[in-house]
């Protein structure tokens, strides 16, 4: 493993060359703990996936999933987990959007595996995938009628009748 | 030479006989009790296992616990030949139709045993993706509880499964309340 400042190190280059290459796209970058986290604009994140997997050797996508905050202005989002193998380095990308703007670019194009990964954003929380081949419910039954890991979506079983409501203090 | 010395070994046991007439030769009973002891002591179960009530069993089953003596030695993976089946863990709202088709693909005469909290009623897990209780989807005959069983158990369980079996009337299958039952569950 490699030591703080040379992760820091490694931070600060991805760092430089990200907002040299997309600037104003770019709408932040946080660094939390070792980990640093790119929040890009959401026309540009495929550019910028594509730009950190080929110029800067994130050639791993370890993960991807949806994100929802409810009460926030750009509700619903989606975090990149990349992993560079060769220098050891990890970052994140996290991309957010309103509710009524729920398409994203597919990143099936750049990495084979975000397939499954997007179809559980979609199956979850409902973010759809522009280029996706097989965007599809993965996890919960093909016929299920909503997004249940919406934060509004309740997630007891609704069909139990024996529970009385004044025993779970409601 | 001395005579080598005996060692005592318990005698296997036999299945008791049903009531009946017995004189020279003969033996003579109901027809109903001499198949229900044959089913009972020649259960074939079907392992449904989904989590870790499975485990559970796997440890019944093995030597230390030994199901064989109940006349199960033989698990069957295959539902057309087996006529007991176990369902051991939780069961997702998207494994419920396929235990469902499991349970259709069973030959009668036909017994279910539900294993654990949450194949009897969801357990633990309240959600919206898992089944609260398998008998929403096929009749269950005997339910043990707990998280998991303990051997005993699962063994007391099959040990009314076996009474179920002995003392089921020749008819039950073709009454009109078990047609009853399995129309309420859209089994025809």
């Amino acid at each position: 493993m490699p030591g703080f400042a040379v992760k820091a190190e490694r931070d600060q280059q991805v760092k430089d060359r990200v907002s040299a290459a997309f600037g104003e796209r770019i709408s932040g970058m946080e660094q939390e703990r070792d980990l640093l986290c790119i929040q890009v604009r959401k026309e540009a994140l495929h550019d910028l996936l594509r730009n950190l997997r080929d110029e800067l050797g994130f050639h791993f996508l370890t993960t991807c999933c949806g994100m929802h905050f409810p009460g926030e202005a750009q509700e619903f989002g989606l975090v990149y987990h990349l992993h560079n193998m060769r220098a050891g380095h990890r970052i994140r990308v996290k991309c957010r959007t309103t509710a009524n703007d729920l398409e994203f670019q597919t990143a099936t194009d750049l990495w084979a595996t975000a397939n499954w990964m997007e179809r559980e954003a979609w199956d979850f929380f409902g973010i759809k995938f522009k280029g996706h081949p097989n965007l599809k419910r993965i996890l919960n039954m093909e016929d299920f009628p909503a997004f249940p890991m919406r934060k509004d979506y309740p997630l007891e079983d609704p069909t139990r009748q024996d529970k009385d409501d004044r025993f779970f203090g409601r | 030479m001395s005579e080598q010395r005996g060692i005592e070994r318990p005698r296997p046991t036999i299945v008791k006989a049903p009531e009946g007439h017995s004189g020279e030769g003969f033996f003579a009973t109901r027809v109903d009790q001499a198949i229900g002891l044959a089913r009972a002591n020649s259960l074939w179960p079907l392992p449904f296992a989904t989590s870790c009530c499975g485990i559970e069993f796997m440890s019944t089953m093995s030597s230390h616990y030994d199901l064989s003596r109940f006349g199960m030695e033989r698990l069957s993976f295959s539902p057309r030949q087996s006529d007991l089946l176990m369902v051991m863990g939780t069961i997702a709202k998207k494994m419920a139709p396929v235990l469902r088709d499991v349970y259709m693909q069973m030959a009668e005469p036909k017994w279910v045993l539900s294993m654990g909290a949450c194949a009897c009623t969801g357990g633990i897990f309240d959600s919206y993706s898992v089944l609260q209780g398998i008998d929403r989807v096929i009749p269950v005959d005997v339910y043990i509880p707990g998280c998991p069983p303990r051997p005993e158990q699962v063994i007391d369980g099959i040990l009314r499964i076996q009474e179920l079996a002995r003392n089921e009337s020749l008819r039950r299958r073709y009454s009109k309340e078990y047609q009853d039952l399995l129309t309420k569950y859209a089994i025809d």
